[in-house]
Order: C-alpha cells, then sequence, then structure tokens
C-alpha cells in the first residue's frame, strides 16, 4: 500500500517542530512512532500534506526523576517504559500498559507521545495517564501549555492540542506512599487493542481505608474517561469485595459505550466492570 | 520531492533519493533487491517484514525508508557470517523444522534474533509473548517455538 505524497521534514529541535508546525498547522501531521499515522496514511484515511517527523530531535527522549515523581519524553518508546528501573519504581502501572500494547515490533517503535496525541479510543496509554493523574506539557511558538490528563483527552481521536501545538512531556506526579497500581484488560485477540482496559491506583491509610483511588478506562467508550464515580466510592471504604464490586459497578457511569464488530455495547458495559473490579483488587493487593 | 538518504544495510553504506513516502520495506526489496524480506499483510500485524533497526526488531511495512536515514538496518540477508554459512538461529530453524512453506520464516528469524538479544534464556511464555507479533499460517508455532529454545541454547 502506498500513502498520498508529502512534504517530509525532519527537525532537529522542538523549536523548528513548532515553527513548521506553525507554518503548516491543519495540513500537517507529527510522526512519532508511525504505528498508527503511518497504517492510517496507507489506507488514505489520513493525506496529510506535509509529515514532520519528530524521530531527528534528540531530546524528546527520556525518562527522568522529577520531585519523586517522574517526567517522561513524548518520544519515548513503550519499549523504553517497559524496560526502566525507573518507570517500574515509580510507576509500575505505566510499565505494565506498556508491556502489553500490541507486539514487540510495534513497541520498539510506538512511544508514549504518539498514543496520547492520537488518542485512539482502543489505546492503552490514556487510561494509564488518567489513573496516574499526569499533566501533558505541550509546546507551540513561544507557547508553553500544562493539561491534565482529563482535559487533553476530549473525543474520538481528538485532543485538546490545537492544530499548532504539540505534546512534549508527560509529567508524572509521584504516587501516595505504599500506592498499589494495576492494569487490566480484556485485548483484542489479533492486534491487542483494548476492547475495554482498565488503570487503577490506590492507597491505603494505616486504618486499612482507601484514602486515594484513580481510576482511568479505556476502549469502552469513544473516549480514555476517569471512572469518578468509582473512585468516589472507593474512597473511604475498606476495599472488602462488597465495596469493590459495588465501586466498580460503577465504573463505566457515564460512558456512552462503543457498539461495534469486537463487542456489542452491553459487553463492553460488563467488561468494564469486571475489569475495573480486577484492576481494583490487584492495585488494592499491590499497596501498603 | 525526492530526499537523499543513507542507510547502512547489512554492514553496507547506501545512498539513494527517495520519495518520502517510500516505504522502508520497498526500499529494501525494490531498491536494494534483497528479497529475503517480506511482505505479507502490509498492515503491521504479521511480521514477516521484521529487520532490525538500530539492533531492534521493527516492522519495515510501517516505517517510511526515510526513517532510517542514518541509521543501520540488518535484513535476514545480513545475519549468516559468511556465504554458505548460516546463523544459529538460522540453524536452528532448519533442525527443528521451524518452518513448512517459509513464507514467515525471515520475520521469524529477525524477530528471534531481537528477542534473544534482550532476553538470551527466554521461557516458553517469553518466546511466545516476543513473536506475538509474527503469524505464521502452517506450523502451530510448536516448531518455532522449539527452533527458539535450541537456538537460545546454541548461542549461549
Amino acid at each position: 500500500m502506498v500513502t498520498s505524497s508529502f512534504q517530509y521534514y525532519a527537525p532537529t529541535s522542538v523549536a523548528e517542530a513548532a515553527e513548521l508546525l506553525e507554518q503548516h498547522g491543519e495540513d500537517a501531521k507529527l510522526l512519532a512512532g508511525g504505528h498508527s499515522l503511518i497504517p492510517l496514511m496507507k489506507l488514505r484515511l489520513s493525506e496529510p500534506q506535509v509529515v514532520i517527523d519528530l524521530g531527528r530531535i534528540s531530546d524528546m527522549a527520556y525518562i527522568r526523576d522529577e520531585n519523586g515523581g517522574l517526567a517522561i519524553g513524548a518520544m519515548t518508546t513503550y519499549a523504553q517504559l517497559e524496560s526502566s528501573d525507573l518507570v517500574a519504581a515509580r510507576a509500575p502501572v505505566l510499565a505494565e500498559a506498556a508491556s502489553q500494547v500490541a507486539d514487540p515490533q510495534v513497541r520498539n517503535m510506538g512511544t508514549i507521545g504518539g498514543s496520547l496525541s492520537h488518542a485512539d479510543p482502543a489505546g492503552d496509554l490514556p487510561a494509564v495517564a488518567i489513573a496516574l493523574n499526569a499533566r501533558l506539557i505541550t509546546s507551540s511558538t513561544g507557547d508553553h501549555r500544562t493539561l491534565s490528563a482529563d482535559d487533553f483527552f476530549v473525543d474520538l481521536l481528538t485532543t485538546a492540542l490545537a492544530p499548532n501545538e504539540m505534546l512534549n512531556e508527560i509529567a508524572i506526579p509521584a504516587l501516595p506512599a505504599g500506592a498499589g497500581s494495576a492494569y487490566a484488560k480484556f485485548g483484542n485477540k489479533a492486534s491487542h487493542y483494548a476492547i475495554v482496559g482498565v488503570a487503577a491506583v490506590v492507597s491505603l491509610g494505616s486504618n486499612g481505608v482507601c484514602e486515594h483511588a484513580s481510576i482511568g478506562v479505556t476502549g469502552a467508550g469513544p473516549v480514555a474517561t476517569r471512572a469518578a464515580a468509582a473512585e468516589a466510592a472507593l474512597r473511604g471504604s475498606r476495599l472488602d469485595d462488597a465495596a469493590v464490586s459495588a465501586a466498580a459497578a460503577q465504573a463505566g457511569a457515564g460512558i456512552d459505550y462503543l457498539d461495534d464488530i469486537h463487542a456489542s455495547a452491553e459487553y463492553r458495559a460488563h467488561l468494564t466492570s469486571v475489569f475495573a473490579a480486577r484492576a481494583i483488587r490487584q492495585a488494592a493487593s499491590r499497596a501498603g | 520531492m525526492a530526499s537523499s538518504i543513507t542507510v547502512t544495510v547489512n554492514g553496507a553504506q547506501h545512498t539513494s533519493e527517495v520519495e518520502p513516502r517510500l516505504l522502508l520495506v520497498d526500499y529494501i526489496r525494490e531498491t536494494l533487491n534483497l528479497t529475503g524480506t517480506h511482505v505479507g499483510c502490509d498492515t503491521s500485524s504479521c511480521g514477516s517484514c521484521t529487520v532490525l533497526l538500530d539492533g531492534a526488531a521493527v516492522k519495515a511495512c510501517t516505517l517510511f525508508a526515510v526513517q532510517a536515514d542514518g541509521r543501520e538496518v540488518t535484513t535476514i540477508e545480513g545475519l549468516a557470517p559468511s556465504r554458505g554459512e548460516f546463523h544459529p538461529i538460522q540453524v536452528a530453524f532448519w533442525e527443528e523444522h521451524g518452518l513448512q512453506c517459509g513464507f514467515c520464516t525471515p520475520g521469524m528469524i529477525m524477530s528471534t534474533y531481537g528477542l534473544l538479544a534482550n532476553t538470551p534464556n527466554p521461557s516458553e511464555q517469553e518466546i511466545r509473548d516476543g513473536l506475538s507479533g509474527n503469524l505464521c499460517r502452517c506450523t502451530g508455532y510448536h516448531n518455532i517455538v522449539k527452533a527458539v529454545q535450541t537456538a537460545a541454547s546454541n548461542m549461549g
């Protein structure tokens, strides 16, 4: 398959990339790992006139300590996330989810920034970004913005990024002391895309009562969302079986379920509560 | 508008003028005439186009050749130490009969190379996960897993 023709630019700095994006705006697409964009271009569902390859910018792939949390460059690959000791220590759910994306070859190319910016409804990392309360740092010519993951994901394949704006860094705050986390997914057998995926982070107080709960859901609806009702139900509870089941039953509250060849809306609703319960239970078992 | 790229493929440097939309797999097969890398699904599912890019296994149907500018690519033709010899992974696939029609085999071998570089002594599950990006429609995978186990033990 051959894509439409395009003009190709390979900037070597973020400033240069932002300049090109300013110049070409909606006619341009940013190329990160390319594993979402190139398949769409081959099908001619996407026909950008300009492709700006971020692969030549040397300082966009990094994983750094930041105030006990993490600062992750947008061009960091899934493979780098799953093999990083720092990610394993600070945000293990991110490594857990990254290791479940597609297959090894895709994980060697696909990037966290590309995944989040593409906002595929079946992508794994959007749910994790929400559960980790990530802040997404963007740049455009002469400007920066910081967005919460909740505000970043707007709708199907749609983010809050303006046409002249790119995602630079994902900042993940330090987890509460003793927090446990988990990602549970019902994946498509062929593509490994999430039919439903749930990322959960919980922490317990010294009295065994849940103090922190944050849960992101992907695959179920057109866009990854926070399971706010389930989080509220968990906080202050002892995370016993009944409490977890009751909270998980609310994980899909407000989701406009997708209904397609892979799963009906009804089945996705069922999967959402089942996988929310699994993610919460596993997270709780790791907390302490 | 053509772009000039310089890519080191199997140790030899090639400089070419390419259209930016040329896929890496088509560059390898059509421009360099290295047809051991196959195109199966052309949708980054089957893995028969797997090559190494700076040592990491990637699907060459889902990269533009311009993305490989200045980088090193290894294809199935580049694994054997010399003409008439095979790489231990190739020997293991032969000995264990890890193929039937052979179409997926170059991709399987390149993925195996990537797997063993990171995990020299993989468990069966690690082998199956490591090859999850490669589809074989003939073998049912059992002999492929055996071949990887044999390769790991011969290389160890």
